[in-house]
């Protein structure tokens, strides 16, 4: 084998044609190299001793015999599964590799607690990630944050109190994915991917209902203990399984019907605007909180009486707690009245009655596809933390 | 009963730690109970090794050279018993800018030439023997200027070479001297960027670092040393981050018939007489 350089020095990336031509004979054979460069000799010297081959002069003939060093490094090199597929538990030495990359033997092992498929894989994950990414919007452009609205001050206060609740609630929304996205082992790339994205929108959330309350405001409104030691209840939560059931499928379900709600009811246009935008990404955190607990259920029943434990758990841990605060009730409640007429507030109330009673179907109708039998889904359903979360 | 055995290194940089709790465990495995002293430089090395405080020494060529001088005046032999496969053939260069009008060594004539550690084998001791063997003599017939980084580790550290370097690029000095693979170093790193300097002479070749004993030390153990190091593969994912920490990819027989061109270096310009005596009459 022999490597013409020309006058290509190995201080200007001749090195690589030395490489190609020694990995095309076997280790212990010899490649001639041809070249002009002036400093070839000492550089394909020094090159030589870094990279293990022999290096061989004789007189203006330079020749390498290729070492096995090379050969050495990958010798026990494991691949890290199928592009496509992805296997029960993946080893911890497979690291941050992809899918199916060669990974060289001795890599370090990292303690991604989420290793185990069971316990968080969904194969709609991809679909969903998928969904996600193409479904981003822009908050500085999807909104008409310029469309023209003049409320009454109390009206105007309402909207900043459901904001300043909203913000909390999404605020914990992200904190949760976000913790369990750097927790999943990188081979189920697409939960992790999914985690990632959901935290993503919630950041968005979080912008766009800032924004709205602050639009016409220079504070937002009132932060409750209630409502923050529910929530604190969600992001305590260790558990990756409990955590999403308690989060996507109970909260972010219920929620889904109150952002419908505030898209309906909403007295502006950019109220209404963020709140269908929110409500539209967290069907998709909804929908993977189901499809990968399905799934896990299906791999192990046990979980369905743990996840059951977990409603009592945090209903009993807030039984002392007010729930959905006096402050956003009435900032609902007139809203969903649009006026202060008796009449109005009448059906305002039954609106909130029927709210209430929607995301209830909700809960039950997400839990018996969880495999729930009726009465239970029932009984779990009224469980649910009052402050919808 | 298990083999004993303790080294004796240079601490020139704070991976020496790594490398060597590295084998110390891999060595630990295979039945031999390894141990480390670490020296802040080779001349304290060299004499603990004469008082007995280790069995073998890890050692620099110029700290090999003042072991085998000392040994023999107290009528001693010492003997190489392996080193690293990067250790073999090593040559130096001595470089100027690609502009410069210096064509040759007689060119160098009056000129200056920044050289590593004064006791830097490969950046200084070579380079300059090298030219003094060419007829120039680095006391009268050219501007030695040494960058020392790190005297007593003999150039282990590469600061000196790398301020040479830049200084010939800052125009400070004519020329330059290096080890061969600093070259294509530098040029990767832009210390000295492509096409920037020039070869104007390169060394005959020599060998670097081995692992060094003195008769009386306990056979047993180093010949079980040796051939662990000897076994040690570049395909053991446990050894090959020590290995390439340590920068070699296999450990090979000592030999000490390359070590001709610093030996004619040292007594030439005296590197370590004063060191060799003074041992050997403490040691004596």
């Amino acid at each position: 084998m022999r490597v013409i350089l020309d006058d290509l020095g190995l201080d200007e990336g001749a090195h690589i044609l030395v490489k190609r031509s020694l990995a095309r004979v076997a280790v212990g054979e010899v490649v001639i190299i041809e070249g002009s460069a002036p400093e070839l000799a000492v550089h394909l010297r020094g090159w030589c001793r870094a990279q293990g081959h022999e290096f061989l002069s004789e007189g203006a003939s330079l020749r390498v015999r290729r070492g096995g060093a090379q050969v050495g490094r990958w010798r026990a090199s494991e691949q890290a599964g199928q592009a496509d597929q992805v296997v029960e538990h993946p080893a911890a030495t497979w690291g941050l590799a992809g899918r199916s990359a060669t990974i060289e033997a001795g890599a370090p092992a990292f303690d991604f607690p989420l290793h185990d498929r069971d316990e968080l894989w969904a194969d709609e994950a991809s679909r969903l990630y998928a969904q996600a990414a193409a479904a981003q919007w822009d908050p500085a452009t999807a909104i008409p944050w310029d469309a023209p609205f003049e409320h009454a001050d109390e009206v105007e206060d309402a909207v900043v109190q459901i904001m300043t609740y909203l913000i909390e609630n999404e605020t914990a929304a992200l904190v949760i994915p976000a913790r369990f996205a750097s927790q999943v082992h990188p081979h189920f790339r697409e939960v992790m991917q999914l985690l990632a994205i959901q935290t993503a929108d919630e950041a968005r959330h979080i912008e766009v209902f800032t924004r709205r309350a602050l639009l016409r405001r220079k504070q937002l409104g009132l932060s409750t203990v209630g409502a923050q030691a529910s929530l604190k209840t969600l992001v305590d939560e260790p558990d990756f399984a409990m955590a999403s059931f308690l989060l996507s499928v109970l909260g972010e379900g219920s929620f889904l019907s109150l952002l419908w709600f505030l898209h309906e009811h909403a007295p502006d246009a950019v109220t209404k605007e963020v709140a269908r935008l929110a409500a539209q990404d967290e069907a998709r955190h909804v929908a993977f909180g189901l499809a990968h607990l399905s799934r896990h259920i299906e791999k192990q029943p046990a979980l369905k009486d743990s996840l059951a434990m977990a409603v009592h758990r945090r209903h009993d841990a807030l039984s002392h707690t007010a729930g959905l605060n006096e402050e956003v009730f009435d900032a609902l409640l007139l809203l969903a009245a649009g006026s202060w007429q008796p009449a109005d507030m009448r059906l305002g109330w039954q609106r909130i009655q029927k709210l209430e009673r929607e995301m209830d179907e909700g809960r039950q109708k997400r839990l018996r596809r969880l495999g729930f039998d009726d009465s239970h889904a029932a009984e779990l359903s009224a469980l649910h933390t009052r402050n919808f979360m | 009963m298990t083999n004993k055995i303790i080294m004796g290194a240079v601490a020139y940089d704070p991976k020496v730690v790594t490398i060597w709790d590295g084998f110390k465990a891999w060595f630990k495995e295979r039945g031999l109970d390894f141990d480390y002293i670490l020296y802040e430089n080779y001349e304290h090395q060299v004499e603990s090794h004469f008082k007995g405080h280790y069995d073998v020494a890890w050692n620099s060529p110029l700290a090999w050279l003042q072991v085998k001088a000392i040994a023999s005046k107290l009528g001693r032999t010492a003997e190489a018993i392996a080193m690293r496969d990067t250790d073999c053939d090593l040559t130096s260069v001595i470089v100027v800018k690609a502009e410069s009008p210096i064509r040759s060594i007689e060119d160098l004539r009056g000129k200056s030439i920044g050289v590593g550690a004064g006791d830097s084998p490969q950046a200084t001791l070579i380079p300059l023997v090298h030219l003094a063997e060419a007829g120039l003599d680095p006391d009268t017939d050219l501007r030695v200027r040494r960058f020392d980084v790190l005297v007593g580790k003999h150039g282990d550290h590469i600061g000196g070479e790398r301020d040479a370097a830049l200084a010939l690029m800052h125009g400070e000095v004519d020329a330059c001297s290096m080890i061969d693979g600093n070259h294509l170093l530098f040029g990767r790193e832009n210390t000295l960027p492509t096409g920037a300097t020039r070869i104007l002479t390169q060394t005959a070749e020599y060998d670097h670092c081995n692992f060094t004993v003195l008769d009386g030390a306990p056979v047993k153990a180093l010949a079980q040393f040796r051939e662990l190091l000897l076994s040690m593969s570049y395909e053991d994912a446990a050894v090959r981050p020590l290995l390439d920490l340590e920068g070699l990819k296999v450990w090979k027989p000592g030999r000490t018939d390359h070590y001709g061109l610093l030996e004619r270096a040292v007594a030439r310009f005296g590197t370590i007489d004063a060191f060799v005596e003074g041992v050997a009459a403490r040691c004596g």
